[in-house]
């Protein structure tokens, strides 16, 4: 299944006013992974999917989807097998109502209006957000909006996912069905997030990035538990593998 | 009316959209189509008529009354136009002095007519206007607009501006609260504050504008708004409806209504 298959090669990335974003990263990940991306504020994590997306383009290096080479003539083909759900929910919820949001990519794909209603409906479903169907997005919660945006994805029929921060802003309860939801995925997963605890939850592979570069790959349980590795790049261990003293009264 | 008010006026107007009336569920062509013939005929009358404005008043009143709208909050949402429309028609008294006409005493000048008729035509749009989001919504506005002809990029502006100014409202909203936390609720931010205040929102904006705008990509759009659902029919409802608002505005701008009324009401008492 070589068309699951993400390939980054020896990719550098400055912005334009010459600020180096992403230098000599090398990462290859397989079918059926889950990987976590990890790092301190501008280590490279969104640049890196924005790469994955084909949102940027390699300045130096090469990003391959499957059999595909990520550039401008191949946005379409990666799009469609790259689905990136955005940090911010608002972003990528900009239609109407939550249906019309759903449609939107299966409708740009050229799709019969009643197969983009049966995805719709599979999304929603598939997310836990049927009932939100007619109600216009900037009705939903934290929750809700991400719950949206992952089925609007999801609608796409995306081989790969990849998410920026999908844990951001919600609260306890929302972040456990997140965890729960995305448990149940059977895609490629690229997870960027600074809850290590959620990476911990759901990725068996975790890649470290610090200024650009990649400091770390391999299994999450061994690279969590190494506190140098993590605190070199500005990391700590996640909360659960942490010990804590709790608040007495005085 | 503070920020965070006028955002849940405005959703309140998307709320009575989703009503179920006859009028709600005519094709929103129809709607359009009227509103389109409501301001050119009332739009194109002298700029003296004040009188002949009055019974234009009918349209606007008789979309809210079938649509369930209650009148005070269109003509509260209206009134927020008000201070532009002074803006634009306060210098007329000043500068037409000219007699027009004398109610007993009083000599009223053309510019006097022009300001109330300035007044008067504004309040009537804004209220027309807002009865047709509350009575249609305004995606459904686009949509009609989009199949009646509007260039796709004209019309992907407006769904966003409308879709966008709920997020731009409550990121200005943040960045008043915040502002007021440092510098005390009573005062009102300086030419100067609201300078930078401004600027911010601005950059934000545009930040928030390239987010979109890839995310939009990345789930293939290229350049046209996808439609979803079974577009309505023009039928038959739409026809008798657009027939007989037609007829009203034709008759009233043709006509002058008031005057006729006058004439007929002198007659009886002669």
């Amino acid at each position: 299944m070589s068309h699951h298959i993400l390939e980054v090669k020896e990719l550098s990335y400055s912005y334009p006013d010459g600020t180096p974003a992403l230098s000599g990263i090398d990462v290859t990940i397989h079918h059926g992974e889950s990987v976590g991306l990890v790092g301190a504020n501008g280590a490279g994590k969104s640049t890196l999917l924005q790469h994955l997306c084909g949102s940027h383009l390699p300045q130096t290096g090469r990003v391959r989807v499957g059999d595909v080479p990520v550039t401008h003539g191949t946005l379409r083909e990666v799009r469609r097998t790259v689905g990136m759900v955005f940090q911010d929910p608002d972003d990528m919820l900009f239609m109407p109502t939550v249906a019309e949001d759903v449609a939107f990519g299966p409708l740009n794909i050229g799709l019969p209006p009643d197969e983009a209603e049966r995805r719709v409906n599979e999304a929603l479903e598939l997310v836990g957000a049927a009932h939100l169907k007619r109600r216009p997005p900037y009705r939903l919660s934290g929750g809700e909006k991400r719950s949206v945006a992952i089925a609007a994805v999801l609608a796409c029929s995306p081989d790969i996912l990849v998410m920026d921060e999908p844990s951001a802003n919600l609260d306890p309860r929302s972040r456990r069905l997140l965890i729960k939801l995305l448990r149940g995925f059977t895609h490629t997963k690229v997870i960027a997030t600074h809850d290590l605890d959620l990476v911990f939850d759901l990725c068996e592979r975790t890649i470290v990035l610090h200024q650009g570069r990649v400091m770390a790959d391999g299994p999450t349980a061994d690279i969590f538990t190494d506190s140098s590795l993590l605190y070199c790049c500005g990391l700590e261990p996640p909360l659960s593998l942490q010990p804590r003293e709790g608040c007495t009264a005085s | 009316m503070s920020i965070e008010n006028a955002l849940l006026e405005l959703r309140r107007l998307d709320d009575l959209a989703h009503q179920d009336t006859p009028l709600h569920r005519l094709d929103a062509r129809a709607k359009v189509l009227a509103t389109v013939l409501f301001l050119v005929s009332m739009l194109s009358l002298g700029r003296y008529e004040v009188a002949r404005l009055l019974p234009f008043a009918a349209f606007p009143w008789l979309l809210a009354t079938l649509g369930g709208v209650p009148l005070s909050l269109l003509l509260r949402r209206a009134a927020l136009a008000l201070p532009f429309v002074l803006m634009v028609g306060i210098f007329n008294p000043l500068f037409d002095r000219t007699v027009q006409l004398h109610l007993g005493p009083l000599a009223v000048t053309g510019g006097m007519l022009s300001f109330s008729s300035i007044l008067l035509r504004s309040m009537l749009a804004v209220t027309t206007g807002l009865a047709l989001v509350a009575v249609t919504g305004f995606d459904n506005i686009c949509r009609a607009l989009g199949r009646l002809g509007m260039p796709s990029l004209f019309l992907v502006q407006l769904q966003f501006l409308y879709r966008y100014i709920f997020v731009l409202v409550e990121e200005a909203g943040r960045m008043m609260h915040a502002r007021a936390l440092r510098c005390g609720a009573a005062t009102r931010p300086s030419l100067r504050e609201y300078r930078s205040l401004l600027g911010s929102l601005l950059l934000r904006t545009l930040d928030r504008a390239g987010r979109v705008h890839q995310a939009m990509l990345c789930r293939g759009f290229s350049g046209t708004m996808p439609e979803y659902g079974m577009p309505t029919r023009f039928g038959r409802a739409e026809l008798r409806f657009c027939l007989a608002c037609g007829l009203y505005l034709l008759a009233v701008r043709i006509f002058d209504l008031p005057l006729l009324l006058g004439g007929m009401a002198g007659g009886l008492f002669r």
